[in-house]
Order: C-alpha cells, then structure tokens, then sequence
C-alpha cells in the first residue's frame, strides 16, 4: 500500500502539490485524475522519489521513504513498474534492447530467456514487428506501447503508468487498459494509473482520486465519484461527456 | 557599484558550486569503478568513441603544430647559430606542453561535448530519470565508462601527437631548413629525458579525467529542452578548455 500524508511540493513560487493526503489501496487499480497541470506528474514522480517533496511523507507498506537514500531508493524501485507520459525511451538502443535493460539489469535469466520474455512483452503490445526499430522512427503511440512493455517486463509488484492511454487510437486506447487491467488482475499488483479520460477511468478503476488546485478533492469508488456533490468534479465528469447524448453520459 | 558587487558574488558562489558539484560526480565516479556489474562493453565503446573520432584532428592539429614549431624555433635559434639545437626543441615543447593540450583540447572539442550534447538530451528527456526508476545508478551508467576512456584514450593519443608533432619538425627542419638530420636525431635524443616524456603522459591523463568530468557533469546537470542542451555542450567545451591551460600551467609551474 502506498500513504500520501501532506505532501506539499513547489516550484519556485510555484505551488503545485499544497497538502496531499491519499491512500493507495494494494492490489488495486487507483485512477489519478485532474486537469492537465494540476501535478499529476509530479505527484507520481513522488511516489518513486523522483521528486522529494517539501513537507509531508510517503509511506509504502508502512514504511516512511520520504527520507531514504539514493541506495536505499535503488533498492525499493526494484519492486516497481513506471511509465512515463513521454515513454522517456533510450534512444541509442532499439525496441527490444530497451524492452531487454531491465531483464539484463536485474534478473538472472540467459540471453535465450530474455529474447523470449522481450518477443512475448512486445507481442502483448503489438510491436513485435517493430522490435529492431529505434524509437525516433517509431510513432507518438508506439513509443507509449514500448514503453509501457519496458515497465512491465521485470514483472514488478507496484505499477506507476502516466497516462498510458493518452494519444493511442480508440482500438489501441481499449486493449492497452484491458492489458493493463488484466495483468493487475493477475498478478494482484497495485496500480496507480494517470489519466484524463472519465469514460475509460468510470470502467477500469477500482478507486479514483481527483486531484484539483493540488489537493485531492474527491476519492471513492467510480460509484461514490459519480455522486461527489463536489462542483469541480461535477463539472469535470459533465465536460467528460459534452455533446453525448445525457443517457449515454450516465449509463458508463 | 552595489549590483555589480551582487553580480561579482553571484559568479563567485556559482563558480564554488559547480566546482563542488564536478569534485562530487569525480568521488562518485570512482566509487563506483570498483562497484559491479562491471559494463566492459560500454567502456569499450566509448574507447572507441573517444578514440576513433578524435584521432584524424589530433593527428592534423599535431602534423601542423610540429611544422610551426620548427619553423619559428629555427628563426629564432639561427639568431645565435644554434641552429642544431632544432630537433631537441621540436621534441622538447611537443611531448611536455603541445602535445598533451592540443590533444586534450582536440578531445575536448569532439568527445567532451558529445559527452555534454549525450547526456544532456538524456536528461531533458527524461532518460536518465528512466534509468533511475528501473534502479541502475545513472553514474555507474553513463559515467564511469565515459570517464575512464578519456583517462585512456587522451594520453593514448596525446602519445601520436607527440609522434607525428616530431615528423612534421623534421619534415620542416631537415628536408625544408636543411638541418642535418643525424644532429637533429641526435640533439632530441640528447634534450629530451624520460622524465619529459613521463610528464606530458601524466598531464595528459589528468586532463583527459577534466573533460570528461566537466562534460558529463554539464550534461547530467541540464535543464531547459534544447536550448539548455546547446547551453550545457557549450559550457562544458569553454569551461574544460580553460580548465585545461589552467591546470596545465598549474602542473608545470608546481611539479615538472
Ligand atoms: N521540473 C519542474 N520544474 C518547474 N515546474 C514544474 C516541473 N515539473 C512540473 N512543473 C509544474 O508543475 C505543474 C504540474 O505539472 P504536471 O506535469 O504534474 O501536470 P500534469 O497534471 O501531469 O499535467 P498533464 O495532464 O498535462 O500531464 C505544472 O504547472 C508545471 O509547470
Ligand atoms: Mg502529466
């Protein structure tokens, strides 16, 4: 389980993070959600350390890592799984050799093993085709899909995936969730997923949490946040479904 | 008066910091030498990176500076007949103080701020984050092996320099100025000492470690997309550059 008590982060005069506080259920899928620049980033970076946060602590599994060492971090990352919104890529190696790092990294399979984990990781992605492609010749959505086998292939027990559906087609955007749901399921890992599309996240999620002007402002099951009173999220769920016909809206 | 004063310690805290910062990453990097998994490949590919791309510019800048030497030493010694003094000269300014800086600043030029441009991208890209989140030490990483190829390489081809630097002296000296060549042979064997050459291998060593250094650190430390890139690559060439005449003038001064 991952506890946000707090968590206070700012940029310059910036505030961007101003008193999270949010329990991330295990073996969940958690759904952040929030407009573009409310710090969803930012608050995933935290849970993995990338970001150290002004005030405030993260707990995971109990455990206060807001003032762990780089060694220490090493170490915890092991146990985890995470997307950039950018993919972030090496761009010097091909599809498989970046989906291969973490295998040659950390595991002790052989080469033979690798090459087989790499070709079943690219193929539940589809880029199996593409895999001795180098990721400035691939696609806005390949590069995502890629990335996303990358932080799978060490099979870790806590994923961290932002916006893993963003810029996919719709075809794309409904097997990469199922994907992402599925092997949740699987394996019981806790899921953390960013992203902005209501319908996806009303289907998909376990637990939600909106995060506006750097608080969460309303969390619960999609059910509970379907019926916040709370105007913010009232109006982020209605733009969700502008131009939808009114039944349609309240029936996903 | 006053904001120039503020200007004049705003240079000076940030000059501190970025020493500090570059000391930092050298600890580290040795720290992590001795720490496995050894990535032997990596080194090996930067040992060529640092080598074959910087050996066509060293060899030119070296063939050159050798021909000016003679040519300048050999208008000057001619003034008091000691024209046959030429080839220890030649030798001499090559392998203690020409030969290791051009070199280092030749290497610089290429490789130091390929290291910068490298790791910079890396950075603003968010890969070096990456490789952080699938827990391998971005130092261990990217550092180490870029490091211990310039300390390699730079006295390696700071060694050619030398080489070639002598065969263009003697190619102005004997076949142009009509020195002869048994005294030219002669006198350079006589002038220049173990010791010499032992000095320019060892600078070269130490600056070859500076332009690493200072190229990844610009790089790791980027921010800013590609502006801050092309920011950090110029930075690094400048700042190793200096770094080496200075360190070069300290070196002679206080130990050869
Ligand atoms: N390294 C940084 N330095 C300065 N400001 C930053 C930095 N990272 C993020 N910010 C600021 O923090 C705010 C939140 O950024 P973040 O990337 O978390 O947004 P987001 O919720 O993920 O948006 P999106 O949905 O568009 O990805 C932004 O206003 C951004 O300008
Ligand atoms: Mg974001």
């Amino acid at each position: 389980m991952v506890e946000l008590v707090d968590l206070h982060k700012s940029f310059g005069e910036h505030e961007v993070l101003r008193g999270i506080n949010l329990r991330i259920p295990a073996g969940k899928l958690t759904f952040i959600m929030g407009r573009s620049g409310t710090g969803k980033s930012v608050l995933l970076k935290h849970i993995i350390g990338l970001l150290k946060p002004d005030r405030g602590r993260i707990l995971i599994d109990g455990q206060d890592v807001t003032g762990f060492s780089d060694r220490q971090w090493q170490k915890l990352r092991r146990r985890f799984g995470f997307l950039f919104q950018e993919g972030a890529l090496f761009d010097s190696m091909t599809v498989a050799e970046n989906v291969a790092f973490p295998l040659w990294e950390h595991s002790r399979l052989s080469k033979r093993e690798i090459e087989e984990k790499v070709a079943e990781k690219l193929s539940v992605v589809g880029l199996l085709e593409a895999r001795d492609k180098y990721p400035s010749e691939l696609s806005g959505g390949m590069k995502k899909r890629a990335a996303l086998a990358r932080a799978l292939a060490l099979e870790p027990e806590i994923i961290l995936f932002d916006e893993p559906t963003t810029g996919l087609d719709p075809i794309l955007q409904v097997s990469i969730m199922k994907l992402i749901r599925e092997t949740q399921r699987q394996y019981r890992l806790t899921g953390v997923v960013v992203s902005h599309d209501v319908p996806i996240a009303m289907r998909a999620a376990d637990y939600i949490a909106i995060l506006h002007e750097g608080r969460v402002v309303a969390e619960g099951s999609p059910e509970e946040i379907r019926k916040s009173e709370h105007p913010f999220v009232r109006e982020f769920l209605k733009s969700a479904f502008e131009g939808c016909h009114p039944e349609e809206g309240r029936n996903v | 008066m006053f904001g120039f004063l503020q200007y004049l310690g705003r240079l000076g805290l940030g000059f501190v910091s970025q020493a500090g910062g570059m000391a930092l990453l050298f600890l580290t990097t040795l720290a992590y030498t001795v720490k496995p998994p050894y990535r032997v490949r990596l080194f090996f590919k930067q040992m060529e990176f640092v080598g074959v791309n910087s050996l066509l510019v060293v060899v030119l800048t070296a063939l050159f500076s050798g021909m000016v030497i003679a040519f300048q030493s050999y208008r000057a010694l001619s003034k008091f007949g000691g024209e046959s003094l030429l080839g220890g000269l030649v030798a001499l300014s090559l392998v203690r103080e020409l030969g290791p800086v051009l070199t280092s600043l030749m290497v610089t030029a290429r490789a130091g701020s390929a290291m910068a441009a490298e790791l910079g991208t890396m950075r603003v890209t968010e890969q070096i984050d990456a490789l952080e989140v699938m827990a391998v030490n971005p130092v261990h990483y990217l550092v180490v092996p870029r490091f211990w190829a310039a300390v390699l390489m730079v006295p390696l081809l700071t060694v050619i320099a030398d080489l070639v630097g002598i065969a263009g002296g003697y190619l102005v000296g004997v076949m142009l100025l009509k020195v002869d060549a048994g005294i030219f042979i002669k006198k350079m064997q006589e002038m220049v000492e173990w010791m010499d050459i032992a000095s320019g291998i060892y600078k070269a060593l130490v600056f070859g470690g500076l332009l690493a250094i200072i190229g990844c650190y610009k790089g790791y430390n980027a921010s800013g997309g590609a502006e801050g890139v092309g920011r950090a690559t110029t930075e690094a060439v400048v700042i190793a550059s200096v770094s080496i005449l200075v360190g070069d003038y300290i070196m002679t001064s206080l130990l050869f």
